[in-house]
């Protein structure tokens, strides 16, 4: 018990490593605030781009979109990262990160807002449309705003996954809390440094997955 | 050489892609044996954890929800660092293999005890009721009449998250087990050439493509028709 207390909850280790475990939470946080805005934009391109019938969009659409749902996400980062720099496109931990996930997250934002677009009845589009709003118009100011609400449960479920997915931007090297959690445990050979990041995943994140369990619950539960 | 050259130089090349081919198999079987295993061990416990928290014993329920919602909170890659290189500093040694396993089988089985539940929960009292008063235990109940209607609505969703979660065992690599994506990072630093991770991408696609295309069909197939 005494073992595990000084490896896990080692007190003076904690005291030592907190000033750089504290970059890496605000660099986890900076990057969060980067990918999910980005990964939404994408999203809302291939849910837009999704409504439209000719099947020269449409099947590109859905190879381009099960490509980067069947590609792990690491795989995406560590090709951005180690593979592009021997073409001479050196993009950086940073740039790597912003790309794979704007590939890789883009993709579910997108089906998860394509099936919030299609859950809206046909009718209302043509209404909409019939009244002298363009297709832009009706999109903007009729289907998007109900579309997310409907699908809202997987979409904070998705940017839950995108926040946790954040830690393998470490194996890049790209300093944000679990990485500066490594570095503070291979320096110290104690794990509290490691233990302290996942806490800190555990209380950041925890409300969120509370959240959810609730209105998943609910949803499933209505389907009767 | 022209930048054509240089990319299929560096992206397609023949030499190094069949150097580094027969590594890249050995980790795609790794990675299979791996997403297997993971399936297996996280749906049984995930399901037995639904099982058990359906008795409604309460303390034993506030552990079994605490548990879900740790390992739902936590990154995958947090908790495999953390067996594989936390648990030696207490003296507890894990492979990589066994630490990626044991991570992602805890993760699978948060979110499977999630759906299990919901799926459960999801059968209206009066079934219970029902079938408790024309004889039935509690058990046979839980057998014959909710779970049958409960697996059912939980197919959609238990497949996307598994096959989200099998994608994860692309993180084994950062522990240096030689999956697919291990055995491609090893080739690209010993070749320096990024061919093998080209063939790395191929053979997750191979694995994975299909999987998600199934996925989607499921999805649909047992769409609940309300």
């Amino acid at each position: 018990m005494d073992l595990f207390l000084e490896t896990f909850l080692n007190w003076q280790i904690l005291r030592e490593a907190s000033p750089i475990l504290w970059q890496g939470l605000q660099a986890t946080l900076l990057l969060s605030a980067l990918v999910v805005p980005l990964g939404l934009a994408g999203g809302v391109m291939i849910a837009v781009l999704s409504t439209v019938q000719s099947p020269w969009v449409k099947w590109p659409l859905r190879v381009w979109v099960d490509t980067f749902r069947a590609l792990p996400p690491l795989v995406l980062l560590v090709f951005l990262f180690a593979g592009l720099p021997f073409v001479g496109l050196d993009i950086g931990a940073w740039g790597s990160v912003a790309l794979g996930f704007f590939l890789n997250t883009g993709a579910y934002y997108g089906e998860i807002l394509r099936a919030g677009i299609e859950s809206i009845p046909r009718g209302q589009i043509e209404a909409a449309r019939s009244t002298g709003l363009t297709r832009g118009q009706t999109m903007t100011h009729v289907v998007l705003p109900q579309a997310v609400r409907n699908v809202l449960p997987d979409l904070i479920s998705n940017t839950l996954e995108v926040v946790k997915l954040t830690s393998i931007a470490s194996v890049v090297a790209l300093p944000e809390l679990l990485f500066q959690a490594r570095q503070a445990q291979s320096v110290t050979y104690n794990a509290t440094p490691i233990m302290a990041a996942a806490v800190a995943y555990f209380v950041l994140l925890w409300p969120v997955v509370r959240l959810l369990s609730r209105l998943e619950n609910r949803h499933l539960a209505g389907r009767r | 050489m022209t930048g054509w050259d240089r990319f299929t130089d560096s992206f397609f090349n023949a030499r190094v892609m069949a150097e580094y081919l027969p590594k890249i198999i050995d980790g795609f079987w790794l990675t299979v044996w791996l997403a297997l295993l993971i399936i297996a061990t996280g749906l049984v416990l995930g399901l037995a954890l639904a099982l058990l928290r359906a008795f409604g014993i309460r303390p034993l329920n506030w552990l079994i929800v605490f548990a879900v919602d740790l390992f739902r909170a936590l990154p995958p890659l947090v908790i495999i660092v953390l067996l594989y290189f936390g648990l030696p500093n207490a003296g507890v040694e894990l492979s990589g293999f066994v630490a990626s396993w044991l991570a992602l089988t805890l993760v699978l089985m948060a979110f499977a005890e999630e759906i299990f539940w919901a799926g459960i929960t999801s059968v209206p009292k009066g079934q219970w009721e029902a079938a408790r008063s024309t004889g039935l235990g509690f058990l046979q109940t839980l057998a014959y009449v909710v779970l049958p209607q409960a697996l059912r609505i939980t197919i959609p969703p238990l497949t996307n998250r598994t096959i989200a979660i099998t994608k994860g065992t692309a993180l084994a690599s950062v522990v240096a087990v030689p999956d697919i994506l291990g055995a491609a990072n090893a080739g690209v630093s010993f070749s320096f050439n990024p061919s093998p991770l080209t063939l790395g991408a191929i053979a997750y696609l191979i694995l994975f493509f299909p999987v998600v295309v199934l996925g989607r069909w499921i999805e649909t197939r047992f769409a609940w028709k309300r």
